[in-house]
């Protein structure tokens, strides 16, 4: 198994019959995933992609067996849909919206303390490019054929960013076990410390990619916890070496506004942590090929 | 999105902070009258732009007479006024606020930020206010006391008495003091605020806790729910080309150097930039055209980036996913259309169908140099110099 998500994974669709909904479902259909509904309340009953469209999360998942979701829901409903989830019991959910306000993002989060963490949701994102397991399955709305089957896993904020990686290896020819996009807003389901930990414990992956920019704590978080906690290597590369103080570099929560946020002193913080730096964007692949090379 | 001082303060005095009477006015006249319907003896004008430190920049006058106050509206309307924040272009002042002036006895620091480690709302108060947060941190990090709110249920009253007493505040006070604290605190969650700053806030000698000065910014992705904040977003604080950009759904930075940016995905976009700086050129602005880099944004990009005198060579980086490149390749040929480019253009394409994409551009009759990889875009567009 994959380290979030497995050819067998069972998805289904929030805000499947909207117009995104529709062309990332038959998308992800088209790479391999196990798409096995969806929910757009009103709606059930009915078939769309020949698959069945249910009125809410909850059943849905009786019926299907779902364990895992993607939303395709506007960002003012965005909050509802990713707590509806968590409570019908999904597993894992990614919410691809850009735009959900940070007061919502937080009331998510605060209401998935109710659950034991064993029974919590893995929410990733928000204004994210989603989860995608080489050759295995594919829950975002990213190119697939870029990705090559391997062992290297990426953690990225940035989808674009998180897609020149994939390219840059494929072209050194190595590939990917698992890439998390986690998103590029100031309050996220999963952080980088949250994934990389799956990774540590993931027998199908060797190194990890960590592709973070300025702001917040997150990138430096994770640097710790590889410090105490991991045998595998770290790279890093972290985005925004030009990027102005104050300023928010189109991502939401890509500002920095307090000591440690920005891309110089996040590379050097990462550094103390034993984290091997990708001196620029442009060698994030030859970075990895290289610590591939020494262990 | 930030606000003026004067509406931060209605917004707070609505949720129960106490603030000195004073009027917003336009006209050195209006300013007159204004002053003697506050009454009193003293008053300070306040020149209202999007920054802190005004005083320093001679944005704030104490004036002794209604004609002062004239004289002072008269003297700062227009004017561009440059702080330590605002760049070297500064910030026009087109409002003027009028208000009594306040004996004071005492200046505190009390701020509500977001606090991104433990994603909760974090009030941070200090004795020391009138500096600045970075200077009391700096200067003074032993008076800087914190209080983590658990948003579920909101603050509690022996959090807000907790800092009060941090302070140092007579016992007296404490209620009042208490109070103040819950109305910011409720207005930044009852708003979608993501920073809310009363630097001063101020003990007066007649034993008034007013709010003296105030700092509101809102987040951006609630204002969809918030219309009454975001009806005070003044335009003319905002930077011209990203007042342009932000009304067409473009995410741009204006910056200082000469290569524009035309990029989709924000990650991607301040990757470029840092590859343009260490192939030694300057970028001369952030742009992030989103990831599906659609034929109309990327239209608005151009438009956009030929708007800027600065600009002497364009760099164009796509990294094409689900959007493919022929189909961003012909979005570019139709943009050159429309759009005369001066300058040299670098079109570096990657991703899906690639090959095709470039083999569009080629056939085209646009002139451009062609890039493969994120380190040769950023090379060539640094040749491209000259």
């Amino acid at each position: 198994m994959a380290v979030i998500i497995d050819k067998s994974t069972k998805i289904i669709i929030q805000g499947f019959t909207g117009k995104m909904g529709t062309f990332h479902a038959d998308e992800m259909m088209k790479y391999g995933s196990n798409v096995v509904g969806g929910v757009t309340p009103g709606k059930g009953g009915t078939k769309h992609l020949d698959r069945p469209v249910f009125n809410t999360v909850k059943e849905a998942v009786k019926e299907t067996g779902a364990t895992a979701s993607i939303l395709f829901v506007p960002p003012a409903f965005a909050a509802d849909s990713a707590m509806e989830a968590a409570d019908a019991g999904i597993k894992t959910c990614v919410a691809i919206v850009d735009g959900i306000p940070s007061h919502d993002m937080i009331k998510i989060k605060r209401y998935m303390r109710r659950y034991t963490k064993s029974g919590k949701m893995t929410l990733v994102g928000p204004n994210c490019a989603g989860i995608i397991s080489p050759g295995k399955s594919m829950l975002g709305i990213m190119p697939g054929h870029i990705y090559k089957e391997g062992r290297i896993g990426i953690i990225s904020r940035s989808g674009t960013l998180g897609y020149e990686a994939a390219q840059q290896l494929k072209n050194l020819n190595i590939g990917v076990s698992t890439s998390v996009g986690i998103g590029g807003d100031p309050i996220n389901g999963s952080s980088f410390r949250d994934i990389i930990e799956k990774f540590e414990a993931d027998s199908e992956t060797d190194a990890i990619l960590m592709i973070g920019e300025i702001g917040g704590p997150q990138e430096v978080a994770a640097g710790h916890f590889a410090k105490e906690n991991m045998k595998k290597p770290v790279i890093a590369y972290i985005a925004g070496l030009t990027a102005p103080k104050g300023r928010v570099m189109g991502h939401a929560g890509a500002i920095v506004s307090a000591y440690g946020e920005s891309a110089v002193e996040k590379v050097e913080l990462l550094k103390e942590c034993g984290v091997t730096i990708s001196k620029n964007p442009s060698v994030m692949g030859d970075t990895v090929k290289k610590v591939l090379g020494k262990s | 999105m930030d606000i003026h001082e004067y509406q931060a303060k209605k917004i707070l005095s609505s949720f129960g902070v106490t603030i000195p009477r004073g009027g917003i006015v336009y006209s050195p006249e209006n300013a007159e009258n204004k002053a003697r319907e506050i009454g009193g003896s003293k008053w300070v004008a306040k020149a209202q732009i999007h920054s802190g430190a005004r005083g320093k920049a001679g944005g704030i006058i104490v004036c002794n007479s209604p004609l002062e106050v004239a004289q002072a509206t008269d003297k700062l309307l227009g004017k561009k006024l440059v702080t330590n924040q605002t760049g070297p272009e500064g910030k026009i002042v087109n409002r003027i606020y009028i208000e009594e002036a306040t004996d004071i006895e005492k200046e505190l620091y009390l701020g509500l930020v977001f606090d991104r480690s433990s994603e909760s709302i974090m009030i941070v108060a200090s004795t020391e206010g009138g500096m600045s947060v970075e200077e009391i941190s700096k200067e003074k990090p032993e008076t800087i006391i914190r209080s983590k709110i658990e948003v579920a249920v909101g603050i509690q009253n022996f959090q807000a008495r907790e800092l009060a007493f941090g302070l140092g505040i007579e016992p007296a006070l404490i209620p009042r003091v208490s109070d103040t604290i819950v109305g910011c605190y409720k207005a930044f969650s009852e708003l979608d605020a993501t920073m809310v700053e009363v630097n001063p806030l101020v003990i007066s000698k007649q034993k008034q806790i007013l709010a003296l000065d105030c700092k509101m910014s809102f987040d951006n992705n609630a204002m969809f729910r918030r219309s009454q904040v975001s009806e005070l977003r003044d335009k003319t604080q905002e930077e011209t080309k990203e007042v342009y950009a932000s009304d067409r759904g473009l995410n741009y930075v204006s910056l200082d150097g000469n290569i524009g940016n035309i990029i989709n995905g924000a990650g991607l976009a301040m990757a470029s930039m840092d590859m343009i700086k260490l192939a030694g050129g300057s970028p001369a602005n952030f742009l992030d055209v989103g990831g599906g880099a659609t034929p109309e944004k990327i239209v608005k990009a151009f438009r956009l980036i030929t708007m800027d005198d600065k600009v002497r060579v364009i760099l164009v980086n796509i990294f094409a996913g689900i959007n493919r490149c022929d189909w961003v390749a012909e979005g570019i040929v139709q943009a050159l259309q429309k759009i005369e480019v001066k300058v040299p253009l670098v079109i570096r394409l990657a991703g899906t169908n690639v090959e095709k994409g470039n083999e569009i551009l080629k056939k085209s009759k646009i002139k451009y140099i062609e890039a493969n990889t994120l380190e040769d875009a950023a090379n060539k567009a640094v040749k491209a110099l000259g």
